[in-house]
């Protein structure tokens, strides 16, 4: 190998580096110097520092140790030079040098510092869409700019939220810590929640024409691995497990021209094996833990769909009976009707019907165009056609993103083709 | 690191229930551990008023800025390591049930 393939291969071993092991690093040094903008200049001086060094010395036997003392010496240097203008720094450079000096051996943590730096970037302190955001920058080392474009926002307001949450965790101190056993159930929750975020908004893109974005979901489940091995807890199983099995799905989810396909429709040969086999096994383990959540339920429900050979096979009465524990956990009107279309799937259609519209008539889900899509398809299987092509209208106006507009078109024109071979169809007196 | 906390009525909370009202048990429990620095209940919102300068002319109003239905009720002024350490004392705070507990850490300087 020349003088060139070696700073290549060198240069490459310092890229896949980087993709590994940046945040570990990054999350190890906001611990030893305590600000998340310093901890992050350092750390790209450090990997810079490396292709010098390392090309003249080789490599170090641990580059992650080395990395995170080069980055902590770094943050010492910036210290000092900004001290000239400000006396409290040079306190505590002269501090942080003191410690660096003092433990220079030890670099690796006890406990891995990443879990803490998830935990700061979901505190409760901090507005959900910034804990997004933070999280996907500093737990997954997404760019500003890579951010923004999958939420669809601007770059600079999202550099706005980012740096007013990095000034909020400074200013109100937000600690840099693991919760304690008595708060981690709160605070899961909220790091759950933004993990869950992060996945839909990759699997059923809010709005926009593509269907999906996958490196969203691929970073949301790199996030449920990471979270499951530091802190392996029921639900944090359970998340990771009905994630799998969703993308297990992806394939089948679309066809040629983007359109959606429904579950009952899709081509089941599609669905990944690999993927339901482990999300199936992670769910079963969620379910045996004590008090299982929401996610560890629907983790379990979706493993009853990815189990059927057909859809005319899947098991309802399981599926049903976990809504059930589902609906008592989680009190939500979303859950409520997805109970009702479970139902509607096992005790026939105008029981569901009855729950839709007990559902629609409280007013929480009168906005929502999934309720009154699964109301008009019940109407449909009863022959209410008219009743069906009412909802069918209303979803369609509430409806934003391309794929399922297209989709409740298309049902609203089988419904119109259909009436013709079928005059004598109840749905046709309604009008 | 020193928080404000301002204690707020809240109609939405849970009824007050004297029976309840730890209020000493929290002062005296805050003071020892050397967090609470002071405190007080403040006076009705009835005896509020509000001033403004505009131009020349000192103006006073009857009654506190905003008229809503929750009020600032009494504060603490509180010194805590972190921003969990203060909510974890407001949230032993009676007033946190009665009530609602808004915490704002001192101005660092931007």
């Amino acid at each position: 190998m020349g003088e060139d393939g070696g700073a290549e291969s060198l240069r490459l071993f310092i890229e896949r580096l980087y993709r590994e092991e940046s945040r570990r690093v990054l999350a190890t040094l906001i611990r030893l110097v305590g600000d998340i903008d310093l901890a992050e200049d350092s750390m790209h001086d450090a990997f810079a520092s490396a292709l010098a060094k390392w090309r003249l010395e080789g490599a170090p036997t641990n580059p992650r140790a080395w990395l995170v003392s080069a980055g902590r010496f770094k943050a010492i240097d910036s210290l000092r030079r900004r001290s000239r203008f400000n006396a409290s720094l040079r306190e505590l450079a002269d501090r942080l040098e003191g410690q660096a000096r003092a433990r220079q051996g030890e670099t690796e943590a006890l406990f891995d510092d990443r879990l803490r730096l998830i935990f700061l970037c979901c505190h409760p302190a901090l507005s959900l869409e910034a804990q997004v955001a933070l999280t996907l920058r500093e737990t997954c080392g997404l760019r500003t700019e890579e951010i923004a474009r999958a939420f669809l926002v601007d770059g600079s307001t999202l550099a706005q939220r980012i740096v007013r949450a990095k000034a909020k965790i400074r200013d109100a101190r937000i600690p840099y810590e693991v919760p304690t056993r008595r708060e981690m159930s709160g605070r899961l929750d909220a790091v759950l929640r933004v993990i869950y975020l992060v996945y839909n908004e990759g699997y059923f893109a809010s709005a926009g024409d593509a269907l999906s974005r996958e490196e969203l979901s691929a970073e949301a489940i790199r996030l449920g691995r990471l979270l499951s091995e530091l802190l392996p807890e029921g639900e944090v199983f359970g998340l990771l497990g009905l994630m799998l099995l969703n993308e297990s799905r992806r394939c089948a989810r679309s066809d040629a021209d983007g359109d959606l396909i429904l579950l009952d429709e899709q081509d089941r040969s599609l669905w990944s094996r690999e993927l339901i086999a482990e999300g199936s096994s992670l769910a079963k383990r969620a379910l045996a833990s004590q008090d299982p959540g929401p996610y560890s339920i629907q983790a379990a429900i979706a493993a009853v769909h990815a189990e059927a050979q057909s859809a005319a096979a899947t098991d309802w009465r399981r599926i049903a009976a976990y809504y059930d524990r589902l609906a008592d956990k989680d009190p939500s009107p979303v859950v409520a009707l997805n109970r009702a279309v479970a139902f509607a799937m096992r005790d026939g259609p105008s029981v569901g019907l009855e729950l839709i519209d007990g559902i629609l008539e409280r007013g929480d889900l009168e906005g929502y165009h999934l309720a009154h899509a699964a109301r008009a398809d019940l109407c449909r299987r009863l022959g209410m056609n008219a009743e069906a092509r009412r909802s069918y209208e209303r979803a369609l106006e509430l409806a934003q993103q391309g794929p399922e507009r297209r989709f409740l078109e298309r049902r609203l024109l089988d419904l119109t083709v259909e009436r013709h071979p079928a005059p004598a169809l109840k749905g046709l007196k309604e009008e | 690191m020193r928080y404000m906390m301002l204690v707020c009525t809240d109609p939405e909370a849970e009824e007050y229930d004297p029976a309840q009202d730890n209020i000493q048990a929290w002062v005296s429990e805050m003071d020892g551990q050397g967090i609470r620095i002071m405190g007080n209940r403040l006076g009705g919102v009835d005896k509020a008023v509000t001033i403004r300068k505009r131009g020349d002319k000192i103006l006073k109003t009857d009654g506190p800025f905003a008229e809503t239905k929750e009020w600032i009720a009494g504060f603490d002024l509180l010194e805590c390591a972190t921003l969990d350490e203060a909510i974890a004392v407001a949230a032993a705070h009676p007033m946190a049930r009665f009530g609602r507990i808004e915490i704002r850490p001192f101005w660092q300087g931007d």
